[in-house]
């Protein structure tokens, strides 16, 4: 029935990378783009918001989303007994 | 000491570093001169991709783009940026899986197809070679700029060095001189930012100095948005166009890295596939180092600028002026005659009813090339001499590791995607090394030829390098990993649609003489790329519906890859 033993392991993959994704669009093209003149209202500091993450914060969200999907899928890759 | 004989030394310094690491690291094998025998710890490879990646473009212009762009320069900070977030989660693990030399291998193989894998070829020769000819202009540019070294001898030593360490060493030997180069440029970016931070508004870290206070103590920021908006200029801080440009534009860039060969290909080089997750993350890092501070740069120099030229009197200006007018990058013409600078938005008619011509202004009297704002920044926040030096040697390290990155691509499609496994497959290992290195050689060459004499499509292609490789190689290489139905005549007709859609709105609005009133929903060439990749995908997934699923050991290809431990031992 079960001809793949790495069902699990890839539909995990998938989810991480669905979550993770979303996350990447959300800073970026969201927060950078779309809605950056709603979020210039509100300051961080001498930043408007918008600003922010067009210029620095976008950056800084694609770095944090690596490192997690690295801790993510190094945890993944034991647990399936895949790691290499 | 004076200035150009600090930048002979620098400079000198620099390029003898690279010379001695290409002595100790040459290439046995074509494994090692591939992929520098697959055994690069994943935080040196980071490094030797951030140099790679950060090309005399990144190094010189972009904080100058930034400074006169404002907000929307961050379609270069989020474009060449994000494109790490794609390669680390869709793409890098599973190439490094496949553990074969080069992007036209993974599409050959994936697809089962000659021809597949000549597209693949000469997509990535194209790209390559137009980014090349760029890199070589920028040295020459940059010795003929400062070490008084005619044009053409600038790009003949350019060519020389690159020609030693790519030829002998291989990738192995490009890795190892991009590490070096990495620290060299981003030490040269960094000392005169934190300066210039210091000296704006007091503090020493330039991504939070961008946030703080000048010395009237109202936020830099602010300042910035009200002296633009005064000289007739747009906010800074906000946007001002479409938004559907600059979406579009940013995605094209990200998609765009994440297809670019040179830089996949650094992934091919770290041990093992969670080293080529990690080697991502660390590639970023290195990169946002660079990139979080050139905005910080731009707004700095823009205010500095503004507020030491602007209304006052020629003869008053601070001395570096008149040195950088010297070197053509500054250029003051008194169109009024009152021997005062005015520096305003002469392209705003509003502005120039309502207040230039009741103050008898004539016009905007100042012209600034974009990549001074990088190169005089050391000498308007008053630093020695060696800082300067450093910054030229920065920036020809930016420009010679990109060129080694690229020429290596050349180099192996010739050698191992065109010769080894297409037009002479009994091709010995010692042989394809000799024409490997050969191929490199004779690369350097054309590119430092193409350098000197630039062919006139070069310097607007290269923009559109990103275009092309986002509509083609970056969904045939996505489908090829997450998609197992994914065939043949569906991944190449997908990259020929993608791929000629691309190129004709480009050439149709940069040499055909469509005008910016015409653009498809409002996208300007270098955004068109990103529709080109989602023509590229609803192509191929049509195709591919109606025509056979791939072989069976196409099908187990693919479940192999997306596994890191490999299933024989001697992988």
């Amino acid at each position: 029935m079960n001809n793949d033993p790495y069902k699990t392991y890839w539909r995990t993959n998938l989810k991480y990378l669905f979550v993770l994704l979303l996350i990447w669009f959300v800073a970026s093209y969201g927060a950078g783009i779309l809605f950056a003149d709603t979020l210039n209202e509100i300051r961080l500091g001498g930043f408007k918001l918008g600003f922010w993450f067009a210029q620095q914060g976008a950056i800084y969200v694609f770095l944090l989303l690596i490192f997690i999907y690295v801790i993510l899928m190094n945890r993944l890759d034991r647990k399936h007994g895949v790691d290499d | 000491m004076d200035l150009q004989i600090w930048t002979f030394v620098i400079v000198g310094l620099t390029f003898a570093i690279y010379i001695g690491i290409a002595i100790w690291s040459r290439a046995s094998s074509t494994a090692e001169f591939y992929v520098a025998g697959k055994g690069v710890h994943p935080i040196t490879n980071g490094m030797a991709t951030a140099a790679d990646w950060m090309s005399a473009a990144s190094f010189l212009s972009m904080a100058g783009l930034i400074a006169f762009m404002g907000y929307q320069g961050a379609q270069y900070l989020m474009g060449w940026t994000g494109g790490y977030v794609l390669l680390a989660l869709l793409l890098a693990p599973y190439l490094r899986k496949f553990g074969k030399y080069t992007v036209p291998d993974f599409i050959g193989e994936r697809y089962y197809s000659q021809l597949a894998r000549v597209v693949a070829v000469i997509c990535a020769l194209f790209v390559s070679f137009t980014y090349v000819v760029g890199q070589m202009k920028g040295v020459g540019v940059a010795f003929a700029g400062f070490l008084n070294i005619p044009f053409e001898w600038g790009v003949t030593i350019g060519v020389a060095i690159v020609f030693f360490y790519a030829v002998l060493g291989g990738m192995k030997g490009i890795t190892y001189t991009q590490v070096a180069q990495y620290c060299v440029l981003i030490f040269a970016y960094l000392v005169p930012a934190i300066f210039i931070s210091l000296l704006m508004v007091g503090n020493p870290i330039p991504q939070i100095g961008l946030g703080g206070t000048l010395a009237d103590g109202t936020f830099l920021l602010d300042k910035l948005d009200a002296i633009c908006t005064e000289l007739g200029f747009k906010e800074y801080t906000t946007s001002h166009r479409g938004k559907t440009d600059l979406f579009f534009v940013t995605a094209a860039l990200m998609l765009g890295t994440a297809g670019l060969p040179h830089v996949i290909v650094r992934f091919f080089t770290v041990p093992k596939v969670s080293d080529a997750r990690r080697s991502a993350g660390w590639a970023l890092l290195f990169i946002a180092l660079l990139y979080t501070c050139a905005p910080a740069i731009g707004a700095f120099a823009r205010t500095n600028l503004i507020q030491t030229v602007n209304n006052k009197p020629y003869t008053a200006l601070p001395s570096w002026f008149g040195n950088w007018e010297k070197t053509g990058l500054l250029a003051f013409e008194d169109k009024n005659g009152d021997g005062v600078v005015q520096y305003y938005n002469d392209a705003n008619p509003d502005f120039v009813e309502s207040t230039a011509k009741p103050n008898g202004w004539n016009g905007n009297e100042l012209i600034v090339d974009r990549d001074i704002m990088v190169l005089a920044n050391p000498s308007i926040a008053n630093l020695p001499n060696w800082v300067v030096a450093l910054v030229v040697a920065g920036g020809l390290a930016a420009a010679l590791s990109t060129a080694a990155g690229l020429l290596l691509v050349i180099s192996t499609s010739i050698a191992h995607d065109l010769l080894k496994k297409w037009l002479r497959p009994k091709i010995s290992e010692k042989g394809e090394l000799k024409a490997a290195r050969i191929s490199i050689a004779v690369a350097v060459l054309v590119a430092g030829y193409a350098g000197i004499n630039p062919p006139g499509f070069v310097a607007q292609v290269v923009a559109f390098a990103f275009g092309l490789a986002a509509a083609s190689f970056f969904p045939a290489i996505v489908m090829g990993i997450f998609s197992k139905r994914m065939n043949m005549a569906g991944a190449v007709s997908g990259m020929i649609v993608g791929l000629v859609f691309t190129a004709f709105y480009i050439f149709y609005f940069k040499y055909g003489g469509g005008t910016p009133e015409q653009y498809w929903f409002g996208i300007s060439p270098e955004g068109i790329g990103t529709l080109g990749m989602v023509f590229n995908f609803l192509t191929a997934l049509t195709v591919s519906a109606f025509t056979k699923p791939p072989p069976a050991h196409v099908q187990d290809l693919v479940q192999s890859i997306r596994i890191p431990r490999s299933s024989s031992p001697n992988d």
